[in-house]
């Protein structure tokens, strides 16, 4: 049982070094977002387990309850969310006007037509 | 009445003012003029706010009427107050000078999203400086940093693209390294309060959890400002961004993540813990040396210039590395005076390549043979910002780096010394290349002559020349301020 009593941090940790190496060894832009995707949504996991108080319920007020468990990662995590979407969509927007300007989205394909531009002004 | 909620003001206005320039729409002047009388106004904030705290006082502002730690505070002391000043001030500057220099180089239909994301990104750079909640600092932190993506996308070279994506790739890691170490101090403390952080922080003693905090925080921190070696991202979005966005964003950005990074080692973690406990320092200074000679001379070899100008960048903020590493409150004023100074200087190096551009449309050092003659103003600011980057007396460069070498020696040691002064003396190197091409070069017979740039651009850059030698002759305010503030940060004496 005490193994699975950080399940959750585990989870965090495998989808943080995932996504963070997605981010890192991907050459396609658009598996470089997914993996920072993934990357945030562990962080997301960890503010919510963090909030969880064992033996409490859901923090709403109601008769026969003492221990809530604590809202305020939750809410905290809400906002981190709409900062992830928006970067999201940011970096997605950019790949589109990459892919218009250098018909491709490999990393590789686009350092090498940018070598040549550097080299030939 | 209103005098009381200025801390608010600060962030809100700009904030408020973003969308509605959005809507202006087409009425792009319109736009223009609105952005341009907000970044004054909140010009008129800061000075007021540095005002009421010059004496050395703070001033709390509970959001919402919500005490803290419960609703989030704004707090201003001597040290965020030189940080709003100079970014506001560079704002004021900026916000004028952009409607000529965006005409070549950013499409009409998108100039409305221009000033929003500008905007958008003076809100998120003085609210990151004014707030004094963990959390809350993120956030604006995300809010400038979106906002530079997009702005650094609106250059008209392809390569904006991919340079504004790489950015958007290691600023959001750096930012998630940010929250995770947040989310460690909160779990261990409860709170997200800067001043209850602080407090909590000094009863838990020895704790990996902490440690590994720390280290979140200080990588963080570091993609944001480009601590070598986590610069690459720089260089191009500053090289292909529009010129104006690259002044403001030299001039403002890298600042307030070093400001971001004072805070946290000492006002949050305290100085006992960042250099007893954890000895950055160790870091700091020779990832700061060795950016101070690399960087440099990485710079020699640019053609561009504005990039030439990014690696001089990277290379400055490694000197206000190793103010801080060095541990001691003259090596902190040095590194606090660096970083008002280098804002003075860059913003007018950049300005004035802003300039160059908008008559040559580029920035190219092959394209700038004889134009000393042509553009007498332009170039005239181009070489006095590049004296005070190297350091020449009755300039700015020359205050700070001599507070520098006079904290190295206090420590006693001289090869830290003479390492500032060696990177001195390459840029000695790379602001003459320039000046060789522009003044001592023919121009070319088949180039086209070109003109002195408007004053719409001129005078914008020749009033942060002037503030680089008005505060390099009289330095009584700047030395005044940072050295008060460096005393508090590292406890009253």
């Amino acid at each position: 049982m005490i193994a699975f009593s950080l399940f959750n941090y585990w989870i965090v940790i495998i989808l943080m070094m995932a996504g963070f190496y997605t981010v890192i060894a991907s050459g396609n832009l658009v598996k470089k977002i997914v993996g920072l995707n993934i990357f945030q949504t562990s962080v997301f996991i960890m503010y919510i387990s963090m909030g969880k108080v064992i033996g409490g319920t859901a923090p709403i007020v109601t008769v026969n309850t003492e221990l809530y468990s604590n809202p305020l990662p939750h809410v905290l995590i809400l906002t981190a969310i709409v900062v992830g979407v928006a970067t999201t969509a940011l970096g997605l927007s950019l790949i589109i006007r990459i892919k218009e300007a250098y018909h491709s989205v490999e990393e590789e394909e686009i350092l090498a037509i940018s070598q040549q531009e550097d080299e030939s002004e | 009445m209103i005098s009381h909620h200025l801390p608010a003001l600060q962030v809100v206005v700009p904030l408020l003012a973003a969308p509605l320039c959005f809507l202006l729409g087409r009425y792009r002047r319109l736009g223009w003029i609105l952005s341009t009388l907000v970044s004054w106004l909140c010009l008129l904030i800061a000075l007021q706010l540095a005002y009421q705290v010059v004496d050395g006082g703070q001033i709390h502002y509970a959001f919402g009427g919500w005490a803290p730690p419960w609703g989030i505070e704004y707090r201003v002391d001597q040290l965020n107050a030189l940080v709003l000043l100079i970014v506001s001030g560079i704002a004021a500057v900026m916000f004028p000078y952009s409607w000529n220099s965006i005409q070549n180089e950013v499409d009409p239909e998108q100039q409305p999203l221009f000033f929003t994301c500008m905007l958008l990104c003076l809100a998120g750079l003085l609210g990151i400086t004014i707030t004094g909640d963990a959390f809350n600092l993120f956030v604006l932190l995300e809010i400038s940093s979106l906002s530079t993506y997009t702005l650094i996308s609106l250059g008209r070279d392809r390569r904006a693209l991919t340079a504004s994506f790489q950015y958007l790739i290691m600023g959001t890691i750096g930012a998630t390294f940010i929250l995770i170490g947040v989310g460690i101090l909160y779990m261990l403390t409860g709170t997200l309060n800067m001043a209850d952080l602080s407090d909590r922080i000094g009863n838990i003693g020895e704790s990996r959890a902490l440690q590994a905090g720390f280290g979140f925080l200080i990588v963080g921190i570091g993609l944001k400002l480009a601590m070598f070696p986590l610069h690459l991202w720089l260089p191009n979005a500053y090289a292909f961004a529009p010129s104006v966005v690259s002044a403001f964003i030299a001039a403002t950005a890298t600042k307030v993540a070093v400001y971001v990074m004072v805070r946290y080692l000492f006002t949050i973690f305290g100085p006992e813990f960042s250099f007893s406990a954890m000895n950055i320092h160790w870091l700091f200074i020779p990832a700061g040396l060795i950016a101070v000679l690399f960087t440099s001379i990485v710079a020699l070899f640019q053609r561009d210039i504005k990039r030439m100008l990014a690696y001089s960048s990277v290379a400055q903020i490694g000197y206000m590395l190793v103010g801080i590493g060095l541990v001691s409150t003259t090596g902190l004023t040095a590194a606090l005076l660096h970083l008002f100074n280098h804002a003075l200087m860059k913003g007018a190096l950049f300005l004035s390549m802003g300039a160059v551009c908008y008559r040559l449309g580029n920035t190219l050092i092959d394209n700038m043979d004889g134009i000393g003659r042509q553009m007498p103003w332009t170039m005239g600011a181009f070489v006095a910002g590049g004296l005070s980057i190297i350091g020449v007396p009755l300039t700015v460069g020359f205050i700070s780096k001599w507070y520098l070498i006079l904290a190295a020696l206090e420590q006693g040691w001289w090869p830290v010394a003479v390492i500032v002064l060696l990177g001195s003396l390459i840029a000695v190197i790379y602001v003459w290349r320039v000046v060789e091409a522009a003044y001592l070069h023919q121009r070319p017979d088949q180039a086209k002559t070109v003109k002195e740039a408007p004053a719409s651009l001129l005078v914008p850059t020749w009033i942060l020349v002037l503030a680089n030698f008005y505060f390099g002759i009289d330095a009584s305010f700047t030395v005044g301020f940072t050295s008060s503030a460096a005393t508090t940060l590292f406890g009253a004496p």
